[in-house]
């Protein structure tokens, strides 16, 4: 009998193989170490910079928010979030909306469909210095190729690079020209999830094309539609290589992006604690508009 | 609203590959049509070119005398329900139901009625705001049937609606189903091949294999006479026996006996019946268990399922082949015990090399 208790209670203890052991955290280690040396160590340490006057020889005196009261009497500065806020606007939008359109128009099984959609997609694995080197070869006063074209119809070409008023629109074309291919990614393989019976189903529903577009299709892309329009927020506030070499900024500070901006403080002029303050007004600010995407369209989906 | 469907000589390919091979089918109004077959038989691929999702190699079907395999799916007039019910998810289940009858620009007040009426019938009203996602199986399928009332079609297509839902609801379902049709009064054509679907819903049965019909036929028809061994083999569960026979005539009617030694005496008419090799098939329900009396229709239990109303006993002749029999629920037959069978040989049908069948009773040959 007393065995027979003992059994028991020594059976009672089973294995549990979800249960947490010490020894998975190895697992997670080396890349918790990489995560916490470069991603959260930096982060503070930029923040704790903003509040000094740094410089590359010394972290200097704690000024609280002085850097911060000379950015914003900062002209420049303020053009440059004002750049970079209009090219998020230029960019954006019409990313979403053409990579939705060529997925929509390349989602079939032909091989043309197949041979575009690689092409479209080719432009995206260049680096920056490629694409601001063959948009240049475009845009290039008297010899560019857009100058051909208006000359072949005996008509002057924009000066995309020099005119203040358009220059940030070339860079913007050449942007959307190199970043197309991963919101088309994106939309095509959400479009490749719609099951194909649904379809059917609004085809014996006597749906036309308009209406299977905007009632089927579109309500079931709604998700990914919000994830281009944040990765592409998030990517575009970043905007630095295109406005360095195609125009560094010129004319006249008018396509200067807040990137730019801190490079030429922090690296150029070694004012590392405005340079870092700059920083952080541009963490905030993606991180702002990212969230407020994110709220408002997840609201609109529970709905 | 109801329709008679004429299927002509219609042929499919996929490819180099003939799904359907010159199929021809009349289908009256109101009834309630069931096309039965193994997988890949191409009966959902009827189904579809009925719908007007699959094209049409060559043939016609039309709809009430109107031809229309040249029209797009909507125009048909008619209502399909889907195996995984293809209900848009974003919708709810109110628009689920009004999208069709929206689209062809119906008055909002006869959607509504529409709904209101289909929602009540099916039992469904509480559900009409909620999406497809918090809906259960059972509810999914119910909507699915409801989009389809709502429309009033000429016909209603189901494609193996019944397959993702579980054995009790599906047997209620079924039931549904059956009262339903009785309800509208609408010409049915159901898509499976679950043979006790087919039987306890159809009107007609058409069973289907390798791109051809095989039989068309009531219920109980197919069952007691079937057409070929395919059906044969087909419909019934547990699969009717078959054993190699030589024939020989007796008075009149054919007398099988096996190799073995085992004589049946049929009640199939000799005449027009060629020698040769033929197939004697039995169902386990005219193979009775009894004691063993010393001859060659005996053998040994291999497996016993015992079904509750009664209990099929699989038996090892001595020749080796396998006979399934069936006897009382409260049977004491074991595995391994020596028993005899005795065959009820006037429900025995003969199948001859080509799989044509010969079967005994009125009518003689089928």
């Amino acid at each position: 009998m007393a065995d027979a208790v003992n059994g028991t209670v020594r059976r009672a203890k089973s294995v549990d193989i979800y249960a947490s052991q010490w020894r998975n955290f190895l697992f997670v280690a080396p890349y918790l170490f990489i995560f916490v040396a470069f991603l959260v160590f930096p982060l503070f340490w930029g923040i704790w910079l903003s509040f000094h006057k740094a410089d590359t020889f010394s972290s200097g005196p704690f000024i609280g928010f002085g850097n911060y009261a000379r950015l914003f009497r900062d002209g420049i500065f303020l053009q440059s979030i004002w750049n970079t806020f209009y090219f998020v606007f230029l960019t954006v939008p019409a990313l979403a909306l053409i990579g939705l359109f060529l997925a929509l128009c390349l989602n079939r099984q032909t091989r043309s469909a197949a041979v575009l959609r690689t092409l479209f997609f080719s432009s995206s694995v260049l680096s920056v210095t490629i694409v601001t080197l063959i948009w240049r070869i475009v845009y290039i006063p008297d010899m560019g190729l857009l100058s051909m074209i208006y000359g072949f119809f005996g008509a002057k070409a924009p000066a995309f690079l020099s005119d203040p008023d358009i220059a940030m629109i070339g860079i913007a074309i050449a942007t959307i020209w190199w970043c197309i291919g991963l919101p088309m990614m994106l939309f095509l393989s959400a479009l490749q999830q719609i099951p194909q019976d649904i379809y059917e189903a609004a085809a014996l529903d006597n749906a036309n094309r308009w209406q299977t577009l905007r009632s089927i299709t579109l309500p079931s892309i709604k998700r990914t539609f919000v994830l281009v329009v944040i990765i592409q927020i998030v990517f575009q506030f970043q905007l630095f290589g295109q406005a360095f070499l195609m125009t560094k900024g010129g004319p006249n500070n008018l396509t200067k992006p807040i990137v730019l901006y801190i490079y030429n403080t922090a690296f150029q002029r070694w004012d590392i604690g405005l340079g870092a303050a700059a920083s952080e007004i541009l963490f905030l600010l993606i991180l702002v508009a990212a969230m407020a995407q994110f709220l408002l369209t997840r609201r609109k989906a529970d709905a | 609203m109801t329709a008679s469907i004429d299927i002509r000589q219609v042929t499919k390919r996929f490819g180099s590959l003939t799904v359907l091979d010159e199929l021809s089918l009349a289908i009256p109004a109101n009834e309630f049509v069931v096309f039965l077959g193994p997988s890949g038989c191409g009966k959902s691929t009827l189904l579809r070119m009925i719908a007007g999702l699959e094209s049409v190699d060559s043939g016609e079907i039309l709809i009430n005398g109107e031809r229309i395999d040249d029209q797009p799916p909507g125009q048909r007039g008619v209502a399909m329900v889907f195996q995984s019910y293809a209900l848009y998810p974003h919708m709810t289940v109110r628009e689920n139901m009004a999208f069709g009858l929206k689209n062809i620009s119906v008055e909002r007040s006869v959607i509504d009625a529409r709904i209101a009426e289909a929602a009540r019938m099916l039992e469904i009203g509480h559900l009409l705001d909620r999406k497809p996602g918090q809906l259960s199986g059972g509810q999914r399928q119910r909507v699915a049937i409801g989009r389809a009332v709502v429309k009033e079609p000429k016909a209603f297509l189901f494609d193996e609606p019944l397959s993702n839902l579980d054995a009790a609801l599906r047997t209620r379902t079924r039931i549904e189903l059956a009262q339903l049709h009785q309800r509208l009064k609408s010409t049915m054509i159901f898509v499976t091949h679950d043979q006790i679907e087919a039987m306890t819903l159809a009107d007609r049965i058409v069973v289907m294999n390798n791109r051809k019909i095989e039989q068309i036929g009531a219920p109980m028809e197919i069952y007691n006479r079937p057409a070929t061994r395919f059906v044969a083999g087909f419909v019934g569960a547990p699969a009717m026996n078959f054993l190699p026979v030589k024939i020989r005539a007796e008075g009149g009617l054919v007398t099988a006996a096996t190799d073995a030694g085992l004589s049946i005496k049929t009640a199939i008419p000799s005449e027009g019946l060629a020698a040769g090799d033929y197939e004697l098939g039995l169902r386990s329900e005219h193979v009775r268990i009894t004691q063993p009396a010393g001859d060659a229709a005996e053998g040994v239990v291999d497996v016993l399922e015992r079904l509750g109303e009664r209990t099929l006993v699989y038996v090892r002749l001595s020749d080796g082949h396998q006979i399934v029999g069936s006897d009382s629920g409260d049977s004491r037959v074991a595995v391994g015990d020596r028993v005899g069978l005795a065959f009820e040989a006037a429900k025995a049908h003969l199948f001859d090399a080509s799989g044509r069948a010969w079967h005994g009773g009125e009518g003689g040959h089928g």
